[in-house]
């Protein structure tokens, strides 16, 4: 079987789910690190407002900067929808799953990248070039933690594809119990990385010099930064995704999956809230070690399943 | 077939009409070639669409078989990026290179490398392919020495003639070992043939041949200062097909081995792992642009070394799903490569030619007045990264496929090794395209070189289009291209290649042309969606309040590429100057950091020179006077009148 589309209702719904909900997850985020530290906070909701705002506002843009500066925006919010297509969410289906659609899955988050830091490039800023070298260096650290998470499942489940890599359950979950766990920790790492969560980057921090991600779209406002801040929410749920349809477990109403699903998303915000609050963020110099452990996890993982 | 020959033919004349006529010699030489392309492919095309094979045998056997040329589906995948790079450097080479003095030559002997490459690419008997091979290293020495009064190209040049020729010699040895056996013909070898002490030494011999020829990892030494100091689209045809001919040399080795002993798949594996990642990681150090593309042909060699050692192995293993995908995804790169690599030579030459630099901290801002030759390279970047929706990923995906399937096969996990070097190898060419594109074409001109450029001409835009145009149509329809590729790697499998499974049943090809779609769609409407509403006042790059930024306090290259280079400063050795910054108010300080060629500048050259320092000692045998050469007769008369007598 190369592949399969799954039928309306489930893809209507998902795709509700990946255009309407990513907003809310920010908002979970800060609203538990507000409640940790003792504030109040913003509303649960304060991202859907800054979107719209930023919506109606105009943009500005440098001088210096071309078509180039745009492509930033538009190609990871779009290569992040396209991923959130071959992702399950909960234990439904995927909207299209074939074989091989893992390494798609990962290459659409390279190419996101890729976009990202030609377009912090593209402004001259010596800011958001070093933004933007930061990310490349630390980025090359995580793809080998993902893959080798992916191998891991891959060699458990005899699969290619997400939908049944990550859902498989039953006698494959049993011996997986001990690699899984490794599996969800290298990738909790990956998770943290890729969003720019504390302790690898602080996306709350007043000071240029020690941001990864926050500093490569200083430049950008109006409607390219409300797809900024948008794109970024969305990989919280996409790549959340994968780390909460590893613990999830099956049941027979559909309905009931997908209640679970969104559960273990706001669980999922919550832990990373707590994460956040508990820990603080590494000097820049300890990054690359943090995300190697990552890799050694997930290394690990795999040679767990060989034994 | 007779499509074919004419091809040949027409590319091998296409210089010559330029020597005699007075004006537009160029343009002629440019139109044969292009009539020499639409032919060529055509035959290519039919040959790979499932027409039979042409053949041109000579009636009776006087070298040992009558057949010369065949043109099988190996060699008409070969040829179609042979030709089409060839018609689109000669366009190019109008506004690259013009009527400089020594243009005609130029044109002739491009003409001539580009009939040595479709010759080689068919051979069906070893003289005709030593003879294509001979034609091709000569051609591609005279081409790089276009520019000799330069010492850099001169010294380019010779290490490029040793190294090619040290290879030839190691192919003419194994010829030698295979006419011994009585395999004198391109033909399949018997079984068991691969096991024995001879099959051992044919493919040690091959593989050194071809690995000069193709840049694997410590044979390269000849590749990157030659492909820095030619012409841009001389480059562009070395390293998109030229090198190539060592992947041709190895796939037709393998298409004549039915059983392939186990370590020869491993051996390709670990050159390619080798190749690739080394390949990237001294990209990462370049500051030539020529010289950076130069490493990365390094490291796509390894890619296809990659799968050539998964098909083969799938080969030795019974396992014909790995064959496929491992040999789908090395021939398939071997097209793509030549695609993207030549792209990102003629745009790269499109920028030296603009600003007479190629120096990527002199650079920058390019973007806004060079746009298209901006975006050609951004397109080539694009897909050499194997990002999708463009080919480079399609090829990759098949060697991902690979390596995940081959995980199941055994207990011991080999292919996960496979898989990191992919990863790896994707992750650093991301880092390092971002690097280059960024430091040419975004933010501020560095230099006043980069100031006052303006966009190159269309005869050189066009190639670079249709080379983009190429690159989109294999990545959003990658279905068009499998059925030809399963051709191929039936020839390349056993003889009756009943068994093999075709590449659309193996990965969802439909579905990612789909998806590609999608992303298209996507970014179009997104993209309509932020298009300013009306023109902007034009404001300075925000620098955190400092209100002067100037061009000289950008991110440059080097300082891009710092964290990687650090991080593998225990394999690149860096060589770091820099000034002492001393007192309260230093002076003026700087920093250079470069990375040395592994093999060459730390191995090859002193090796060299210590050597010509030892048979210094044997100089005063050359003493320059005749009375002691003829002494010199005398006593090897006298030896030899002893030798014979006794």
């Amino acid at each position: 079987m190369p592949g399969s589309l799954v039928f309306p209702a489930h893809m209507a719904l998902h795709l509700l789910v990946v255009l309407l909900l990513p907003p809310l997850v920010p908002g979970l985020i800060a609203k538990v690190k507000a409640r940790m530290a003792g504030r109040t906070g913003p509303p649960v909701l304060q991202l859907y407002y800054d979107l719209a705002k930023l919506a109606r506002k105009e943009a500005v843009f440098s001088r210096t900067t071309t078509w180039v500066f745009l492509a930033g925006p538009v190609g990871a919010v779009a290569a992040g929808l396209v991923a959130s297509l071959l992702v399950p969410f909960g234990h439904t289906p995927a909207p299209v799953a074939f074989e091989g659609d893992v390494i798609l899955f990962a290459y659409l988050f390279g190419l996101a990248r890729f976009l990202t830091i030609l377009s912090a490039l593209d402004t001259g800023s010596s800011f958001e070039g070093m933004g933007a070298a930061r990310e490349a260096a630390f980025s090359a650290l995580a793809e080998p933690a993902l893959f080798l998470g992916f191998a891991a499942l891959a060699k458990a489940t005899a699969s290619l594809s997400l939908t049944p890599m990550l859902l498989a359950q039953g006698a494959a979950g049993v011996r997986l119990t001990g690699p899984l766990i490794l599996v969800l920790a290298g990738w909790a790492i990956v998770y943290l990385a890729e969003n720019a969560r504390i302790p690898v980057d602080d996306p709350n921090t007043h000071l240029e010099l020690t941001m990864i991600h926050e500093v490569m779209v200083l430049d950008h406002s109006g409607r390219p930064f409300a797809l900024v801040l948008y794109g970024a929410s969305l990989k919280l749920v996409v790549l959340g995704a994968l780390l909460i349809d590893l613990l999830l477990p099956a049941t027979s109403r559909p309905w009931l999956d997908w209640l679970l699903f969104l559960g273990g998303l706001g669980l999922l915000a919550v832990a990373v809230g707590l994460v956040e609050s508990a820990t603080a963020r590494f000097r820049m110099t300890k990054v690359p070690q943090f995300l190697v452990a990552g890799i050694l996890a997930s290394g690990f993982a795999f040679l767990l399943l060989l034994v | 077939m007779s499509l074919y020959l004419l091809a040949v033919a027409l590319a091998a004349v296409s210089g010559l009409p330029g020597l005699v006529l007075r004006r537009r010699g160029g343009e002629v030489a440019a139109g044969l070639m292009g009539l020499a392309a639409v032919l060529g492919i055509a035959a290519a095309v039919r040959v790979l669409a499932g027409g039979a094979a042409g053949r041109l045998m000579l009636p009776a056997a006087p070298l040992g078989s009558p057949g010369l040329l065949v043109l099988d589906p190996i060699a008409a995948w070969f040829l179609m990026p042979v030709l089409l790079l060839s018609a689109c450097g000669a366009v190019f080479g109008l506004g690259y290179w013009g009527e400089r003095p020594g243009a005609r030559l130029l044109r002739l002997v491009f003409g001539g490398l580009t009939a040595s490459l479709a010759l080689l690419v068919a051979a069906a008997h070893p003289l005709v392919f030593l003879l294509g091979w001979e034609g091709m290293a000569i051609a591609a020495f005279l081409l790089v020495m276009a520019e000799d009064r330069k010492a850099e190209t001169r010294r380019a040049g010779w290490i490029y003639l040793v190294a090619t020729h040290t290879g030839t010699l190691c192919l003419f040895a194994a010829f030698g070992v295979l006419a011994a056996q009585g395999a004198g013909a391109f033909a399949v070898l018997p079984r068991g043939f691969a096991a024995s002490g001879s099959g051992t030494a044919v493919f040690v011999l091959c593989l050194l041949a071809f690995g000069f020829k193709a840049g694997v990892m410590p044979l390269h030494l000849w590749l990157p200062p030659a492909h820095a100091a030619a012409p841009s689209h001389v480059s562009a045809l070395m390293s998109g097909v030229l090198i190539k001919m060592g992947i041709l040399g190895l796939v037709r080795l393998l298409s004549w081995i039915p059983d392939p002993p186990l370590w020869w798949g491993a051996v390709l594996l670990c050159l390619g792992a080798l190749s690739g990642i080394l390949g990237v990681a001294f990209a990462l150090g370049q500051h030539d642009l020529k010289r950076l593309l130069a490493y990365h042909s390094i490291e796509n060699i390894g890619i296809i070394l990659l799968g050539l050692g998964l098909g083969t192995l799938g080969k030795s293993l019974g396992h014909p799903v790995l064959q496929v995908l491992g040999y789908a995804g090395a021939l398939l790169h071997v097209l793509n490569h030549s695609l993207f690599k030549g792209l990102l030579f003629l745009s790269a030459g499109s920028v030296a030619h603009a600003t007479g630099t190629r120096n990527l901290d002199s650079l920058g801002g390019l973007g806004h007045r060079m746009p298209w030759t901006s975006g050609a390279f951004l397109a080539g970047a694009w897909a050499i990264c194997g990002l999708p929706p463009l080919n480079g990923f399609v090829s990759e995906w098949f060697l991902y496929l690979g390596s995940f399937r081959a995980l199941a096969l055994s207990r011991w996990p080999w292919s996960v090794g496979v898989l990191a070097a992919l990863v790896l190898i994707g992750a650093l060419a991301l880092a390092c395209f971002a690097k280059a594109f960024g430091a040419v074409f975004l933010g501020l001109a560095r230099t006043p070189a980069a100031e006052g450029v303006h966009e190159s001409p269309r005869s050189m835009l066009v190639p670079m289009g249709v080379l983009v145009l190429a690159c989109a149509l294999i990545g959003l329809a990658p279905a068009l291209v499998a059925p030809a590729l399963d051709r191929v790697v039936g020839a390349l499998g056993p003889p009756a290649a009943a068994g093999l499974p075709a590449l659309s049943g193996l990965a969802g090809l439909s579905l990612l042309s789909l998806l590609a779609l999608a992303f298209l769609g996507l970014a179009l409407v997104l993209g309509l969606w932020l298009r300013p509403r009306r023109q902007a006042a034009a404001l300075p790059t925000w620098d955190c309040g400092y209100a002067a930024p100037s061009a000289r306090m950008q991110y440059t290259a080097s300082s891009f590429a710092d964290g990687p280079v650090s991080g593998l400063r225990w394999v690149l050795l860096p060589r770091i100057h820099r000034g002492k910054v001393r007192g309260l108010f230093p002076g003026p300080a700087h920093f250079e950091r470069h990375v040395p060629d592994p093999v060459l500048d730390r191995a090859a050259d002193p090796a060299l020179r210590l050597s010509v320092r030892g048979l210094s000692l044997l100089r005063f045998a050359q003493g320059g006077q005749l009375p002691v050469y003829l002494l010199y007769v005398l006593l090897t008369l006298l030896t030899l009148l002893v030798w014979m007598v006794v």
